[in-house]
């Protein structure tokens, strides 16, 4: 008889770590047809139009970068911290107090010259994000709480002090009673490509990877901290300091979701308000982990769900319900994941007498 | 008539990523038989028999269970046709009672009846001279007891060929002979028993076949009668071992660590260590015997700075070390190897160099500006692999792809580099084939020859005597004895180990 079964791969090859993820794709793309023809809609129209929303024209691919920002910056984020097993899942939370910080410094501090202003903006959103993240950094190195239930729960916290804020002591007279704390002034705005949305924030998206990639894999600090989330006995035992590099990792981590706060109040919204993020912190998650961590790949991961975001606007504009945009996009992600083991593993087929 | 034998297995295959486990191996057991499973470490023998015991699949080849072939898919099936095995680390629930471990799992009516059960397990207590109480809760046992209780659960489940892997790793010399005593009454009733072993002793003490492994490969199976610890050795490994005639000093130099009155707790924070005094001298090796969890560990931990001292001192030539953290240690020239070796002693899944260079990655030499030079550390890497002959393909491969000798090698090499004053080994050749512990012992040697002072906690008594000067015996925590080895022999420290006075 003939058996099917995953065997672990010794090593993976150029060729599967290409092949796999189109393959995967393409399944995606095969298993939406299949639904889409069923549900009675054109299939290849809808498709159509989902790539000329996300790639199709200068103006589309603007807003598929648009996208892909915050979404890069959140991966970067929480990557720093899988790196050491540290399940941050509150970049969420980290990235509404890093917009918060940065909002209130422009409040106070709006008459001063754009660049400094900004500059100042960029720092109080990381500084926000890297509190929020030494919360249950600090919990998890002194009393061992788990990270993941805390780092969760502070994501509500955050989110709602914002509501507060924007429905309460900082909303806008002039907003016509709608929940947005007031419009920032020019000198807050980040720098644009002129004629698209696309903002200054790409660039710290690369510098950030491009400096955590250097940091994890050529400094003493990077080195222990990748030894203890492969061993934390091991790096007991080497003599590192496990406590200070729980809070370093966090703060880093929570201060890059900080950061991300502050690029999209003043690179996007222009004020403070309930709907910040279309869920950047938990999407960033996906994306650090399809990455394998790797803040390059994590560049590359969060172009495509940029992508998968903004084509999806393009089909709702076609009359097709959000409900099978939704599916489209989790049918992507799905395989994706799925695709994830076959690079891990190779089916064989062996035979049993 | 002609014997059925109660298993035969034919032309099995296993592979696994990189290795050969098992090549084409025939092997047959008859109904009242000790078959005896031996081989190096490595050499197939635990992968043939979790073959036989559904929890991997061979790759080709067929099983047949009393002349029947069957597909051996799990554990369940492996049991249902009357295969069990008791595994080194037992699978029992520490917060139930014996008799609970006994029936769990176990197929019956859905109403348990308790008191059958205990009944049950009392009668084969009995039967096969087992004594253990059904009421009491595994967590009390010792390992002894629980190896007995699992023998217990496949003889409730019907077992009629029961395997056991390396059974007699855990126990006392008491416990192996009632084990022993056990195993021949099931043999007796009919019952076949296999003995995954690498030890030589106990084959010709119990088995009535032997079948050797070598590389995944039969080389050779008979009778006990037939055979000899000689040509067992030779199959086993296909070379004359020369043990060097060891010389035991008694002549040594300063004393450099000096424990007094040293307390230490174990991880339930009941003591384990009590009162210890010891002095380590340069340029000897000591070593700690006792039955596995009579302080050992605790000791060695405490030493290296991986566990709290709860009363007493450490001093290191001089010095009182005892609540220094160990990176301070570690400076001031004490080394240590812990137990485990992947996982603490090394990193998994990073590369031979960041495992290399992991207590070097500090100093300024390693450092270029803000950045790790990896070209020095490289070179570094390069000499240790060279100097302590560690077989690797590529310095920047995983350090998982190293075998169980070159991982020791790797770790010892990397400890031994720094010259310690003071190296604390635990358990340094657990695991490791005949080659490789040559090789481990001979590193020992000539650093004691350069004036180390060398604690090694070991298991086995024979190591004892072919690489220790003096021998330090722990029962129940204390330190009954220090002796010089050439002036005692395995008996007296045998009798140590268990308490007697």
């Amino acid at each position: 008889m003939k058996r099917l079964r995953l065997v672990r791969r010794n090593n993976e090859s150029w060729l599967v770590k290409v092949a796999v993820p189109i393959l995967s794709i393409l399944l995606a793309i095969l298993v939406g047809w299949i639904f889409l023809v069923l549900s009675g809609y054109d299939a290849a129209e809808t498709y159509r139009r989902m790539i000329q929303g996300a790639f199709g024209s200068p103006y589309a691919i603007s807003e598929t970068i648009v996208k892909a920002i915050p979404l890069a910056l959140t991966g970067l984020a929480v990557s720093v911290a899988f790196r050491m097993k540290l399940w941050n899942i509150g970049a969420e939370g980290q990235l509404y107090m890093g917009a918060f910080a940065a909002a209130g410094v422009v409040m106070f501090l709006g008459d001063w010259p754009s660049w400094l202003l900004l500059s100042v903006m960029l720092a109080a959103g990381f500084a926000a994000g890297a509190i929020w993240g030494l919360i249950p950094g600090a919990l998890r190195a002194f009393w061992n709480v788990n990270e993941t239930i805390t780092t969760l729960l502070l994501n509500y916290v955050a989110i709602f002090w914002v509501s507060y804020l924007v429905f309460g002591p900082w909303k806008d007279p002039n907003a016509m009673g709608f929940p947005l704390a007031p419009r920032f002034p020019q000198a807050a705005y980040l720098p644009v490509i002129p004629g698209s949305r696309v903002h200054i924030g790409i660039l710290v998206a690369v510098a950030v990877a491009v400096l955590l990639y250097i940091v994890m894999k050529y400094t003493r600090w990077g080195y222990e901290v990748r030894v203890t989330g492969e061993s934390p006995e091991a790096a007991r035992y080497a003599g590192m300091n496990v406590v200070r590099n729980i809070l370093l990792v966090m703060l880093v981590s929570g201060g890059i979701a900080g950061m991300t706060g502050m690029i999209e109040v003043s690179g996007i919204t222009h004020r403070l308000q309930q709907d910040i993020s279309a869920s950047y912190g938990y999407t960033g998650i996906i994306i650090a982990w399809l990455a394998r961590l790797n803040p390059f790949t994590v560049l590359l991961v969060a172009f495509l769900f940029g992508a998968l975001l903004v084509g999806g606007f393009g089909v709702q504009t076609y009359g097709i319900p959000y409900a099978i945009v939704l599916m489209l996009q989790g049918a992507v992600l799905f395989f994706l994941l799925a695709g994830d083991i076959m690079l891990k593993y190779r089916l064989t087929i062996t035979r049993e007498d | 008539m002609k014997r059925v034998p109660v298993v035969e297995m034919i032309g099995i295959n296993k592979w696994f990523p990189g290795v050969k486990a098992n090549k084409n191996i025939n092997f047959r057991v008859y109904p009242g038989e000790i078959h005896a499973l031996l081989g190096e470490n490595g050499a197939g023998k635990s992968t043939l028999m979790s073959i036989l015991a559904g929890l991997y699949r061979p790759d080709s080849g067929t099983v047949k269970v009393k002349g029947q072939p069957l597909r051996l898919r799990s554990p369940r099936l492996a049991l249902q046709a009357g295969i069990g095995m008791i595994h080194q680390h037992f699978r029992l629930v520490n917060n139930m009672t014996v008799a609970e471990n006994v029936m769990l799992g176990a197929r019956g009516a859905f109403r348990i009846r308790s008191d059958k059960i205990e009944q049950k397990v009392r009668d084969l207590s009995e039967q096969f001279g087992l004594a253990v109480d059904p009421h009491a809760r595994v967590s009390h046992l010792s390992l002894g007891e629980q190896q007995r209780v699992e023998i217990l659960k496949m003889l409730y489940r019907g077992c009629d060929t029961l395997i056991l892997d390396e059974p007699t790793t855990v126990l006392t010399p008491q416990e192996v002979k009632d084990l022993f005593k056990t195993l021949r009454l099931m043999a007796d009733q009919g019952k076949a028993v296999v003995l995954i072993t690498h030890k030589l002793s106990e084959v010709m003490e119990i088995a009535d076949y032997v079948t050797v492994l070598r590389r995944g490969e039969v080389v050779g199976s008979d009778h006990i009668h037939n055979l000899d610890e000689q040509t067992l050795t030779h199959m086993m490994v296909a070379r004359e071992v020369i043990y060097a005639e060891f010389n035991h000093s008694n002549q040594f130099g300063p004393p450099v660590l000096t424990v007094s009155d040293l307390s230490v707790s174990n991880d339930q924070g009941r003591e384990a260590v009590r009162k210890a005094n010891l002095e380590l001298h340069a340029g000897e090796i000591l070593a700690i015997a006792g039955v596995a969890g009579n302080g050992q560990r605790e000791l060695v931990e405490a030493l290296a700075g991986l566990r709290p001292v709860s009363a007493g001192s450490i001093r290191l030539q001089g010095k009182e070390i005892s609540h220094l953290p160990i990176r301070e240690r570690s400076e001031m020239g004490l080394t240590f190897i812990p137990e485990d070796r992947m996982g603490m002693g090394l990193v998994p899944n990073i590369s031979v160099v960041e495992n290399a260079m992991l207590r070097v990655y500090r100093y300024p030499e390693n450092r270029r500006g803000l950045l790790l030079d990896y070209r020095t550390l490289e070179a570094y890497t390069y000499s240790l692999v060279d100097r302590y002959q560690i077989a690797v393909a590529d310095i920047y491969h995983p350090v998982n792809y190293l075998s169980g000798g070159n991982l020791q090698k790797l770790l010892l090499g990397r400890e031994l580099d720094l010259d310690p004053t003071v190296l604390v080994a635990a358990y340094p050749v657990r695991g490791l084939d005949v080659a490789a512990t040559q090789a481990v012992y001979d590193l020992l040697l000539e650093q004691r020859q350069k004036g180390t002072a060398i604690m090694l906690v070991l298991e086995d008594l024979d190591d004892v005597f072919r690489i220790a000067d003096r021998v330090a015996v722990m029962y129940n925590g204390e330190i009954k004895a220090v002796l010089n080895v050439s002036e005692t022999d395995i008996d007296s420290i045998g009798a140590l180990m268990l308490g007697v006075q």
